[in-house]
């Protein structure tokens, strides 16, 4: 995991997703390197665009907000359309299958993923779709290690939910997994 | 405190950064984009024998926290624009009276209430001059999570060390921004508290000071008995209308500032010595105008940074230096002008002043900034 990622987490307010950026950031922090995570959000606790951005780098970090990002999440349809311009050539976007129904022409290679489905129904609670997310982009775009992420994310969860949160992780790992076999098979 | 690198939010280090310089009475009333300073004090300050008090207005916050000061504690207040605009009759009070306090200010976008998460930089002037008369003010401004911490236990020092109102500028970049940091031990930083009189309480005048012009400072509830006053006054505290002492009072408010601005007065100050540019900018502006910078470097253009950590009083020695020299110079803030009219009082015709200003609430990208950068060498005479 070399160099600097930018990475841009959009949705809607309330689905988790500046917690996610914390996390990210913290299992970073874990592997050593430095981190500026930032947010950008109304003045509504529910609904509507927001994002949370994340910069990973083993270098100094002077601007903290996310130019053009080498890894994006889109968990609705307004932050796609709003906040998914920018995307680096060979950058990752990750979007929620279940309420994305429109991606814009992109550079980076889109996978469209139930997020929100497999939390929902694998895990029970739709709250835990941001872990689901989490796990899918750490584990597509390898930028923080896979134990990092766990360890970050268990200590931030409330006591009680580390299973179910632990379970939603590793569930995204899964759909990043899969994603990764899919799209082998679709080049063959 | 952990000596173990973690994450850390600009507000909450503006939160611990106060308690590490002692401060044990908050009193506030919440707004975006400082919200946080508040919500962590109050869990925060019983863990550590303070107290914690939301009050019902801005208004009502500043005068507790002048209150608590005058016991002897370390005090401090949080809030935004709207706020701040309210807290301004009673910091003029605390200027007056001469009270140790320390006022954050996240700033976003205004006037008015304007947009309550966007970033803005539209009260440097405010901090300056919105409490009415002539009075002296220091305002502190950090661009990093470190400095956010740094700078609010400077500025309890400062606070405690001249007995004024001291703020603390911040903007919602720095406020929300969170950074990978590791926060000082205790005995890393300097903590400084106020002077205590030595005197008998009889001979106690409250208003005398000594060649540094600062006054000991007795606490109430310790015996020492005085009377404090918004209105002009002698030695003694009690009010006068007698101009010879009118001018000494207010000559003295301001001397004691002036006389220690090398102590008062610090900025950092980037590749600026072979420059022919040098970008002056604070706050969150100021990591737009580090990346831009570099990228003018890159390009070949010889551009330094000057960044201000004490924005007030202005760090006019300095700027001076860099006019005189005959760099050019370029103010990069996010409002429509306020810290570039004192760099243009001082450098008073000697270089170019350009500026790169922007109120929209968004941070200024680097791309406009090295823009502005090649348009200044551009239109230079000669090209």
């Amino acid at each position: 995991m070399p160099g600097t990622w930018e990475v841009r987490l959009s949705g809607s307010g309330g689905q988790g997703l500046i917690l996610a950026g914390i996390i990210l950031a913290e299992a970073a922090i874990i592997d050593g390197q430095n981190v500026v995570q930032t947010q950008s959000y109304g003045p509504a606790a529910r609904g509507g665009a927001s994002k949370a951005e994340v910069i990973i780098s083993p270098e100094e970090i002077d601007y903290p907000k996310v130019e053009r990002p080498d890894v994006f999440l889109g968990l609705n349809q307004e932050s796609v359309l709003k906040y998914m311009t920018g995307c680096k050539e060979n950058g990752l976007a990750i979007v929620d299958s279940g309420l994305v129904n429109h991606v814009p022409p992109s550079k980076a290679r889109v996978y469209s993923l139930p997020i929100t489905e497999t939390a929902r129904k694998q895990v029970g609670r739709e709250l835990v779709a941001n872990v689901v997310a989490l796990g899918a982009l750490s584990a597509l775009s390898n930028m923080v290690s896979k134990e990092s992420v766990t360890t970050a994310l268990l200590r931030r969860v409330p006591k009680g939910t580390e299973d179910m949160n632990r379970k939603a992780l590793e569930l995204g790992f899964g759909l990043a997994e899969q994603a990764l076999i899919s799209a082998v098979v679709g080049e063959n | 405190m952990s000596t173990e690198p973690r994450l850390v939010q600009g507000n909450e280090a503006c939160a611990e950064g106060a308690i590490y310089a002692g401060m044990r009475f908050y009193a506030g009333y919440p707004i975006t984009p400082s919200t946080e300073i508040a919500e962590i004090l109050a869990r925060r300050l019983p863990q550590v024998g303070g107290k914690f008090l939301q009050m019902e207005d801005e208004i009502a916050s500043m005068a507790a926290i002048i209150g608590g000061s005058l016991t002897g504690a370390k005090v401090m207040t949080a809030t935004s624009g709207p706020g701040f605009s309210l807290k301004q009759e009673n910091i003029g009070y605390a200027c007056m009276a001469e009270i140790p306090c320390v006022i954050a200010n996240v700033q976003r976008l205004g006037p008015s209430t304007g947009v309550a998460t966007a970033p803005a930089q539209g009260d440097v002037m405010q901090a300056r001059w919105g409490t009415h008369g002539d009075h002296p003010i220091i305002a502190l401004t950090p661009s990093s999570v470190k400095e956010a911490f740094e700078l609010t236990v400077r500025a309890f020092n400062l606070a405690e060390q001249f007995r004024v109102p001291v703020i603390l500028l911040m903007d919602e970049v720095v406020g929300h921004m969170r950074e990978k940091v590791t926060l000082p031990q205790p005995g890393d930083l300097p903590v400084v508290d106020r002077v205590k009189p030595t005197c008998s309480r009889e001979n106690y005048y409250p208003y005398k000071a000594d060649s540094d012009k600062t006054p000991p400072m007795a606490c109430f509830g310790e015996g020492y008995r005085y009377h404090v006053t918004g209105l002009f006054h002698d030695e003694s505290g009690f009010a006068t209308e007698k101009p010879e002492i009118i001018d000494w009072q207010l000559k003295r408010l301001h001397e004691k500032i002036n006389q220690h601005l090398d102590e008062i007065i610090t900025y950092s100050s980037e590749e600026t010595a072979d420059a022919d540019l040098v970008v002056i900018a604070y706050g969150g502006t100021a990591r737009a105008v580090s990346r831009a910078v570099k990228l003018a470097r890159q390009e070949g253009h010889k551009v330094g940074v000057f960044r201000p950590q004490t924005i007030w009083p202005f760090p006019e020695a300095a700027i001076g230096e860099l006019a005189a020299s005959g760099k050019k110079l370029l103010v990069a803030e996010m409002n429509y002008g306020q810290l570039l009219l004192e760099v243009q009082r001082v450098a008073a015709g000697r270089c170019e002043v350009h500026s790169c200003l922007q109120s929209n609430g968004e941070l200024t990208l680097p791309d406009v900034i090295l823009t502005k950068i090649r348009e200044v060498y551009e239109h230079a005479p000669g090209n």
